[in-house]
């Protein structure tokens, strides 16, 4: 089963025609049933052309109704991704999945006002992430493929490269993942650690659950009232930035510890507090998986 | 992106919300011809730097005389002023802001962040103006009134005329202080602010509502849209080796410790950071090379790393994805002929072509030390930072 995207899933790409889309539209491509599972590209200016076989569209409405794409994924750059996310939640497509860096707060803040007030059933991944890949299935994002082996353990992860680090810490336990799936490193943001979580936990393919955070924001805090609560598998988890500065953006736009809020010791406590096996050592993330299992 | 106080006032006052009078001065004759300019019998001498606490800290002062101001100003220009943003260094005051005297009846609060847990902007005003919010927060929670602004209707009349009866302004100034609040959420969201506080929001004797002093702080992520905010910037305030970081789109962050860190990715940087100090040592920085390192990105990360005097090791760590461990090999090989590493080097490399990678570090003859996992590298780079003191 795993979680948001698998085999049957139809990606239409915003922003196909620039360098970073294009490019990792063809390493999407090229992973398990890419050639399947990509479908459309988007381009008002070059609809009728085509990428590589992928034909053109000049919506995503047009996109979903000649192909049936169900999810896309999005390379605009920031100052117009914010319209690209709306134009796919407009399309009522399942998933939009924003791989773009840099976009401003405020058009997020609209973004995700306009999808509440809409009542919008479509699922926002990112922005300013790596993507969710389901291994031997689908990969609808940057994470590079080949370390990832189909599998039982979830992975939820605010980071890009730490997310790859964690992946490839199991891979190389012998232990498969059913998804793995970047929540992205900005404030203001679409699915969080909870949310995944609860579609982790309804999964029958998935038997436990790596979450990975960073400083920055009580998401991570939430998860882990809700795992405490509600969860029926094992979660781990790892929290990065024990040893950041406050009132430092540390990279990520959202990860900055502000008003003495947000510190990466505050979440792990809380996350054992709940029940959460945590690891201050981001080496050990997939043997503590393990010792769960 | 952070800016002055006095560059704070020009943008409210544009936006309708009153200040004080003030004169910027970048030495003491142009101090003191300000506060000849502003008139008065009474001066406040206000040290520009990005910290705050800087009353605290010795940076703000009131002069009853011109001698007065010249002297304050004098003897602030120059100083290291210390508060406990600057850290015990303290930062080096270039310019100041002379304002006229103001007459205080009372100190209130109001600020607007985002507010990650609803997606919207907060409007926070408080009774405890002149206080630090977070202190307000910790103490007496009840005393800030939050207001969760609709980003489509934008701040209502009701709810600033709620703010501003919750926190204690008077009736015959409320007209203005709602005024006043809906001119601050208009200038927040125009100018993509992340944080705006107006601390103390003063009332006067005769009822008008005053920002004593206000500080701003810009998405950075939409400073493309805004070149007024950018022209604003003043890299003095800045970390020299962060700024010339910025300049080939490296983030970079220095910390006190002496191990230099390298690596792909923000989470996996901060990790590194951690890793090193759960095995005894300490980060010298943060720094993610990002996505897409060139040879050229990866050789001025390493001159950057290596401008600081105390550095006793690096610590390279990729994870290969996109970024390809070959390229990053070479970038490691070029930078380190180029800049003559005068200490230890230790790489990790892993994913995307990493048995090249390795090669390349291999054959290069250099004295790298390679580790396989995290924790090994961590260990190795924290003994080679011991072994060189």
């Amino acid at each position: 089963m795993s979680i948001l995207v698998n085999r049957n899933t139809r990606v239409v790409t915003q922003g196909i025609t620039g360098k970073t889309g294009q490019f990792h539209t063809r390493t999407s491509r090229d992973y398990a049933n890419g050639r399947a599972c990509y479908v459309a590209g988007v381009n008002p200016k070059k609809a009728g052309e085509d990428f590589e076989g992928i034909p053109i569209f000049a919506s995503v409405r047009e996109a979903k109704a000649q192909t049936g794409a169900n999810a896309s994924v999005v390379y605009v750059p920031p100052a117009g991704a914010a319209a690209a996310i709306l134009e796919a939640v407009e399309a009522d497509l399942d998933l939009v999945i924003c791989i773009t860096e840099g976009i401003p707060v405020r058009d997020m803040i609209e973004v995700r006002d306009r999808m509440r007030k809409r009542g919008a059933r479509t699922l926002l991944l990112g922005p300013n992430c790596p993507g969710v890949i389901t291994p031997e299935e689908v990969k609808i994002g940057i994470m590079p493929g080949h370390i990832h082996r189909k599998g039982r353990v979830g992975v939820v992860s605010r980071s890009g490269t730490l997310t790859y680090e964690a992946v490839a810490q199991l891979t190389e336990l012998g232990l498969g993942q059913s998804s793995a799936v970047g929540i992205g490193g900005d404030p203001v943001n679409g699915l969080k650690h909870v949310d995944v979580m609860k579609l982790f936990n309804d999964d029958p393919e998935t038997d436990a659950v790596i979450m990975i955070g960073e400083i920055g924001g009580n998401d991570e805090e939430t998860a882990a009232y809700w795992v405490r609560d509600h969860m029926k598998k094992p979660v781990v988890g790892f929290i990065a930035g024990v040893t950041a500065p406050p009132g430092k953006r540390m990279g990520h736009a959202g990860a900055i510890i502000s008003g003495g809020q947000g510190t990466a010791q505050a979440k792990l406590e809380v996350m054992e507090a709940c029940g959460i096996k945590v690891t201050r050592n981001p080496a050990e993330m997939g043997k503590l998986l393990k010792s769960v299992l | 992106m952070k800016i002055h106080e006095y560059q704070a006032k020009e943008i409210l006052r544009r936006y309708g919300v009153a200040t004080p009078r003030g004169v910027p001065a970048f030495s003491v004759d142009e101090a003191v011809k300000a506060a000849e300019s502003l008139g008065g019998k009474v001066w406040v001498v206000k040290a520009q730097i990005h910290a705050g606490g800087r009353g605290k800290g010795g940076g703000v002062k009131l002069a009853r005389s011109i001698d007065e101001v010249r002297a304050l100003a004098g003897g602030i220009l120059g100083m290291q002023l210390v508060t406990h943003q600057t850290g015990p260094g303290g930062q080096k005051v270039r310019r100041l802001l002379i304002e006229e005297g103001a007459d205080i009846a009372r100190e209130l609060y109001v600020g607007m962040v985002v507010d990650r847990g609803s997606q919207k902007v907060a409007l926070m005003a408080s009774s405890e103006g002149g206080m630090d919010i977070e202190e307000v927060a910790a103490r007496t929670p009840e005393k800030i009134h939050k207001v969760f602004v609709d980003p489509e209707l934008g701040l209502t009349d009701a709810e600033a005329e709620e703010a501003a009866h919750r926190i204690g302004v008077p009736e015959a100034s409320q007209a203005e202080a709602v005024q006043l609040f809906k001119n601050l959420y208009r200038c927040y969201m125009e100018t993509d602010a992340s944080l705006a506080e107006i601390n103390p929001l003063i009332l006067e004797g005769n009822g008008h509502l005053k920002a004593l002093d206000a500080k701003f702080n810009f998405d950075s992520n939409a400073l493309f849209r805004h070149p007024e905010i950018v022209a604003c910037r003043d890299l003095d305030e800045e970390d020299p080796a962060e700024v010339e970081a910025s300049k080939y789109d490296l983030s970079y962050i220095s910390l006190d410790g002496d191990i230099g860190c390298l690596v792909n990715g923000a989470g996996l940087a901060m990790a590194t950071m951690d890793v090193i100090k759960l095995y005894g040592g300490s980060p010298a920085n943060f720094l993610d090379v990002g996505g897409g390192a060139s040879t050229e990105k990866v050789t001025e990360a390493f001159k950057i790393m290596l401008r600081n005097p105390g550095l006793a090791a690096i610590l390279v760590n990729i994870f290969g994805g996109i970024m390809k461990c070959d390229v990053i090999a070479a970038g490691i090989v070029a930078a380190a002929r180029e800049v003559k590493l005068g200490v230890p080097l230790v790489v990790r490399m892993k994913g995307t072509n990493e048995d090249l990678g390795k090669q390349i570090l291999k054959e290069s003859g250099l004295p790298i030390i390679s580790a396989n996992n995290m924790a090994e590298a961590a260990e190795k780079v924290v003994a080679a930072a011991k072994g060189a003191k």
